[in-house]
């Protein structure tokens, strides 16, 4: 393997994980504030089909991604008032979602352009592929593309994990945030609204998941395609996991799984002949090692990972 | 007094901190509040005192906000003021304390100082000026607690604490407490009592709500007694008696001191010899030894924590012992254990935790009452369950042991603590053992059910059966028991007669004998 085979892996592993880590740090927001959101899947679906879909009619990226917020928003907007307003089952509400994404991206995408649930190729409307070259005119670097050569998302998935850090930590929303995944009795009884911490969380949840959708479709890929987002929401879920509701943890988990799917679209087989092991390995288990890695993850084998106390929890008033 | 005249001065001015008028609140059938008029005078401890259920906690927290009453005024300094949420409360002056703590378990104490009363969207300043802030709150009020702790590592007198300051931090004039000693030991609550006086000399005013009667004579000035919503009367707790109190708050003379005889011991039941527990690698139970003979009460007195409850726990099969334990002659088993096998030797077991180990909290009062016993051939038909038995035989138990309300297919988390108690007496009480173990008898249970427990406890030792009570409170082991043994650090100290005065007792639970005392 040569150094420009490195650096390809190293720059399909950034790419591979924004879309991850704008999905966890979404779930991050939510589940702090003590709303599971299992719908991040659904979210990232339902905004990459709007983003797509708006950019293909409008010829325009802006409009597309917006459109993708938008979509992402709604969705939150009902899975809001399932679980904080009407105190519904968060789990199921956030699977409902993500089944009304699935079949819905599908339908709209069939009865409004006729290719099978797909969006038409974007041309002009697809996101910048590499804004920071065009603008130094860099060519032929590979090490600086490495670094450069990505598209005005990455950067700011990039920028958001310091972001979320900042305002988790040192801002008094971040202190507000926090105590409402942990105990919102102590947040009602301080005269602050439960339901609107909730909901503000929840809305940043959707517009992380929107960038993370509109990614997808407008950035890796040049259009919509049915069941996109394969598993990367409860991938992401599992990232979070294992950054134990941090951000810069997460950031950490969430370029783990890209470096895993970045090998895993390198490598159909990788053959160890070369290295004197008479194996191949076949291109189905460099697939799956992202989820076999959740399972690791989930079964608890890297060290005890303790969620917000009061998430799932719909916050009733008690005496 | 020096802060009398003051208290004059300001008396012209705004003769209360809190007066409320016909405040009335009703959820849906239940008035939890009647009419209620209640004036608390500024610089002083007020007791609320009543049985659960009574409408305290309902009606502090219409002050504090949470509900809205359904009639009535609060006047706050003598102004009226509408609360229609904390935010208001807190505005007003008003600081609660509530009695499961409101608390941030992973935060520091000055993260749960700060919060909701931030000075702006910058954390870094308001920390700063909390930080200064507590550091001359502890010093004035005697409130000593590190700022950078973590809530979930501090004891729950420390925690409590932090609620009393997040209070003072909002400039809480007018400070409630519910039921703050629940949670407490005898020491920490005495700390509370001197925090709280210290309080009122420098001008707060305390409202203390409480259902044990001591407090309220050690602590309050005045004392307004709740029966069932309504307010009964409000009375200086200098011109008052225990007696009188409970009278009032029960609505009928109450025995406080326990009525028995001398006791009549027989032959030996339980013995139990160098009885040794570990949990999680730690011995708690350090070679105990003793017996108890049929027709007595064997008390076990010590500070929460000191073996009581693996003692319990052995003996009831629950955890895993080394040792001997002897029951009416025959060796029980000691691992490999199932509460069965003690139910069959004649061991019936009250836990110390109810809502835990007594009872499943989402179930019904007659599955509650059929477990355990479920195998009893009366509440079988053929290879089912004869669920209407036990059904009626729950409806006969509740009769007896005057629960309410006396709806068996009620689920046990709605009734109140006293009378979840009660159906755990009832189920195992009524089964006639040879041997009771009851832990915490009368812990959150109301002062009229605790008299009625307290008498099905001594009429069981009058059958000539035996009794082994653990309890925390000092002043139930010693007028029920007939023998005293004090536990400290999984061991027995020492036996005492009952009489034995309350400071020696004391010294035997903080570890020291007569030699080293």
């Amino acid at each position: 393997m040569d150094l420009t085979a490195i650096l390809q892996i190293l720059e399909s592993t950034i790419r591979m994980s924004t879309p991850l880590l704008f999905a966890c740090l979404a779930g991050l927001y939510s589940e702090r504030a003590g709303v599971i959101d299992m719908g991040l899947e659904g979210k990232m679906l339902a905004a990459a089909f709007a983003g797509a879909a708006a950019a293909a009619v409008t010829g325009s990226a802006a409009a597309g991604v917006l459109a993708g917020i938008g979509a992402a928003l709604i969705l939150s907007a009902i899975h809001g008032l399932a679980s904080i307003t009407f105190r519904g089952n968060q789990l199921i509400s956030g699977v409902a979602i993500n089944f009304f994404a699935s079949g819905l991206t599908i339908v709209l995408g069939a009865s409004w352009f006729g290719q099978g649930g797909q969006t038409p190729a974007l041309s002009e409307g697809r996101l910048a592929q590499t804004p920071l070259l065009d603008l130094f005119g860099i060519e032929d670097s590979p090490l600086l593309e490495l670094f450069l050569g990505h598209g005005t998302l990455v950067y700011v998935a990039l920028a958001a994990v310091p972001f979320t850090w900042w305002l988790l930590y040192r801002t008094r929303f971040g202190l507000r945030l926090r105590a409402v995944g942990e105990n919102p009795a102590a947040v009602d009884t301080a005269g602050v609204s439960v339901a609107q911490l909730r909901y503000a969380a929840v809305g940043i949840t959707a517009v992380l998941c929107g960038l993370a959708g509109v990614y997808m479709s407008m950035g890796l890929n040049t259009s919509f395609q049915r069941e996109m987002t394969a598993g990367r929401g409860y991938i992401a879920l599992a990232a979070l996991i294992f950054a134990k509701w941090k951000p810069v943890p997460a950031l950490g988990a969430c370029l783990l799984f890209g470096f895993l799917d970045a090998i895993s679209i390198r490598f159909q087989n990788i053959d160890l002949n070369g290295i004197g092991i008479p194996v191949v390995i076949p291109g189905q288990f460099t697939n799956a090692l992202p989820f076999i890695l959740t399972v690791i993850i989930l079964a608890g084998f890297v060290g005890k990972a303790i969620p917000p106390r009061a998430g799932g929890e719909p916050y009733v008033k008690e005496r | 007094m020096p802060s009398q005249a003051n208290l004059g001065r300001q008396a012209t001015a705004a003769p209360f901190a809190i007066e409320l008028r016909g405040i009335s609140k009703a959820f849906g059938p239940v008035q939890a509040n009647r009419d209620i008029n209640i004036a608390v005078p500024k610089g002083t401890i007020h007791g609320i005192i009543g049985e659960n259920g009574a409408g305290k906690s309902t009606l502090m927290s219409i002050l504090y906000g949470f509900y809205k009453a359904d009639a009535g005024t609060i006047l706050v300094g003598g102004v009226e003021t509408a609360i229609p949420d904390s935010q208001s409360a807190i505005r007003a002056g008003i600081g609660m304390v509530f009695q499961h703590f409101k608390l941030v378990q992973n935060f520091t104490v000055l993260e749960n100082i700060i919060l909701g009363a931030e000075d702006g969207p910058w954390l870094g300043t308001s920390l700063a000026r909390a930080r200064r802030a507590l550091a001359d709150l502890s010093r004035e009020y005697d409130l000593d607690v590190n700022p950078d702790a973590v809530v979930e590592d501090l004891s729950v007198g420390h925690q409590q604490r932090v609620e009393i300051l997040k209070a003072l931090y909002r400039q809480a004039d007018i400070l409630i407490l519910d039921e703050p000693t629940g949670v407490l030991t005898p020491e920490e609550a005495d700390h509370l009592f001197r925090i709280l006086r210290g309080l009122r000399d420098q001008g707060k005013t305390v409202i203390l709500i409480t259902h044990k009667l001591r407090e309220i004579m050690e602590t309050t000035d005045n004392v307004s007694v709740m029966r069932r919503g309504t307010m009964v009367g409000t009375v200086k707790t200098a011109e008052t008696n225990p007696e009188e109190l409970a009278e009032l708050m029960v609505g009928r003379k109450v025995l406080l001191q326990v009525d028995k005889d001398p006791a009549n011991p027989g032959r030996e039941v339980l013995r139990v010899e160098n009885l040794r527990v570990m949990t999680e690698g730690v011995e708690r139970l350090k070679g105990v030894s003793f017996s108890i003979r049929a027709g007595e009460i064997v008390g076990i007195a010590g500070v929460a924590g000191n073996g009581q409850s693996e003692l319990l726990e052995a003996l009831g099969g629950i955890a895993e012992a080394t040792g001997r334990i002897v029951m009416n002659g025959v060796d029980l088993p000691l691992k490999g254990l199932n509460g069965q096998s003690r139910r069959e030797a004649g061991i019936a077991h009250v836990p110390e935790d109810r809502q835990v180990l007594g009872l499943i909290m989402d179930f019904a009062a007659w599955e509650n009452v059929g477990f355990g016993y479920q195998n009893d051939p009366k509440y079988q038909s053929g290879l089912f369950m004869n669920n209407g038995a036990l059904r009626a035989d729950t409806e006969a138990k509740m009769a007896r042991f005057d629960v309410r309300p006396p709806i068996p297919t009620l689920a046990a988390k709605n009734f109140s603590g006293g009378n979840q108690q009660k159906i755990v007496v009832a189920r195992e009480i009524e089964r006639n053992p040879d041997l009771l173990l009851i832990g915490q008898p009368t812990r959150g249970v109301d002062i009229g059910a605790i008299e009625f427990i307290h008498k099905e406890i001594v009429a069981l030792r009058d059958a000539g059966k035996a009794v082994l009570l653990v309890s925390v409170e000092l002043d139930e082991i010693r007028s029920l028991s007939d023998r005293v043994l004090v536990m400290f650090d999984g061991q027995i100290m020492g036996e005492r007669p009952p009489q034995t005065d309350e400071r020696e007792l004391g010294l035997l639970m903080a570890g020291m004998t007569e030699t080293t005392a």
